[in-house]
């Protein structure tokens, strides 16, 4: 799995962390969105899909 | 004749009024009107009360798409704009949560840090501590009592007033205010006369934070308007926005939220008697699908023409997206209509979707799942001192709730 997230797009909801804290966290300033792990290990894949889904701004991106 | 009516003019023709009423004894389902339309088809008209026919969007994912289509503005200055109430004389300023991007992404930003999930859950102690003193306080007075005075509107409301930076002392006047803003049934000068109140008590607070900055969101925005980022009309707007959003909705949630679990005591009993983090938070997220206290839509108003469901919305026309209904759509929760607290609701719509989604989510999550771990724990008799025929509910206000919900143990 490989994700890739749009800083551009992100509003800062942080519903990605929640999903995901492994591999998604906030910058400090203004809270959009970092990516930690762009390549997931299997088992926190459901996890990112889920914050993929979660996403108000479809910032975030995967290929499987 | 009738074969040469458009047929949308037509339907425009007949739609029904909303807000449409919930069904009597019924205070935690969307209205019987709303289900109706679901089950008929993606889109409908209806009618608003300046006797405009914008379009109710019902179902999930055509919500989703739509509050993520650029085509679908939020600005409420957009002729057919499907507004809640008549414009107040003279206007109001404009917040960013009723303007597009770039200019509310601008804005936005301004205010998101503060918001960020660590941030957040540094303030959770402090939060537990409000939660507990005010508990502590609830044990020592009178019984029974308001929980809604007494627990849900205090809890909310401390916690925004420390953030923001707003003296607590002054939560009379400006909750006094925010009631008037945000019930649909003042005349247009109320609601432009307490806008006005709040307005100039946060342009005073303002040039105080201009002069002695704290560390506090104020302070950030006081710091920006320094700077010239920002204007300090801009800066009072938000603190207006912020200050009303931060108590009125979770305040709604706490109440309801007590009520409906008085309503569902297997339910209740799986809070008293757990501490567990990740069931804590799946009924929150399960309470705020099946509450939907943000009961009369997204307003938006779309810019180009747009195909969904095999019909066409019309550049101008405006939409309704209905996210009460939303969360109940059988498509995407099982039995929809069943409280499970065990359940996996985090799909749900409460705060919205797009760019526009609820800025002040993770709080509020914060807030209520320390409300609901701690408050049934430790008043474990906690239970209505009223039927609940008895208990006043605001259906006419722009968010849902009780507007008191007497309670003994
Ligand atoms: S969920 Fe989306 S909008 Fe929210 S912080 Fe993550 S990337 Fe940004």
């Amino acid at each position: 799995m490989k994700v890739t997230v749009d800083q551009d797009k992100c509003v800062a909801s942080g519903q990605c962390v929640v999903a995901a804290m492994e591999v998604f966290d906030q910058r400090d300033e203004d809270g959009i969105v970092v990516l930690l792990t762009p390549e997931p290990p299997a088992e926190q894949a459901e996890d990112v899909r889920h914050a993929a889904a979660v996403c108000p701004a479809l910032a975030i991106e995967i290929q499987d | 004749m009738t074969s040469t009516v458009n047929p949308v003019d037509e339907r425009a023709a007949r739609a029904p009024e909303f807000p449409m009423a919930r069904a009597a004894g019924c205070p935690f389902d969307p209205p019987p009107g709303l289900r109706g339309m679901q089950q008929e088809g993606p889109l409908a008209k209806v009618r608003l009360w300046d006797g405009s026919t914008p379009w109710l969007v019902t179902g999930y994912a055509d919500q989703r798409t739509l509050l993520g289509d650029p085509r679908v503005s939020a600005d409420i200055n957009r002729p057919g704009y499907p507004r809640q109430a008549p414009m107040p004389p003279g206007g109001t300023g404009v917040s960013f949560i009723l303007k597009d991007d770039p200019e509310h992404a601008r804005l936005r930003r301004m205010v998101t840090a503060p918001f960020a999930i660590k941030r957040v859950e540094a303030m959770r102690p402090g939060v537990q501590k409000i939660v507990d003193d005010l508990i502590d306080e609830l044990l020592a007075g009178p019984n029974p009592v308001d929980l809604v005075e007494a627990f849900a509107l205090p809890v909310p409301s401390l916690v925004i007033c420390q953030l923001l930076g707003v003296p607590y002392a002054d939560h009379d006047f400006f909750q006094e205010n925010s009631k008037v803003i945000i019930n649909r049934n003042v005349t247009p000068e109320q609601r432009s006369a307490a806008h006005g109140n709040l307005i100039g008590y946060l342009d005073d607070l303002m040039g105080e934070k201009i002069a002695h900055p704290v560390d506090d969101l104020l302070s950030g925005l006081a710091g920006r308007v320094t700077a010239g980022e920002l204007a300090r009309d801009e800066a009072a707007q938000m603190g207006v926005l912020l200050l009303i959003a931060g108590h009125e909705t979770t305040a709604n949630m706490i109440a309801l939220g007590t009520l409906a679990l008085f309503e569902h005591p297997d339910q209740l009993a799986l809070l008293r008697e757990t501490d567990d983090p990740k069931l804590i938070s799946s009924a929150v997220e399960e309470l705020l699908r099946y509450l939907h206290i943000t009961h009369s839509g997204r307003r938006r108003v779309a810019v180009a023409d747009i195909e969904i469901g095999g019909e066409v919305i019309r550049a101008g026309e405006g939409l309704i997206l209905a996210n009460d209904i939303a969360n109940r759509d059988p498509d995407v929760f099982a039995e929809p209509d069943r409280l499970d607290l065990r359940r996996d609701a985090r799909r749900h719509v409460a705060f919205g979707f797009g760019v526009h989604q609820c800025l002040g989510q993770p709080l509020a999550r914060m807030e209520l799942q320390v409300v609901y771990n701690t408050l049934y724990r430790r008043i474990p008799t906690l239970r209505p001192a009223t039927e609940l025929e008895r208990i006043p509910f605001k259906h006419d206000g722009s968010v849902y709730g009780v507007y008191e919900l007497p309670v003994t143990w």
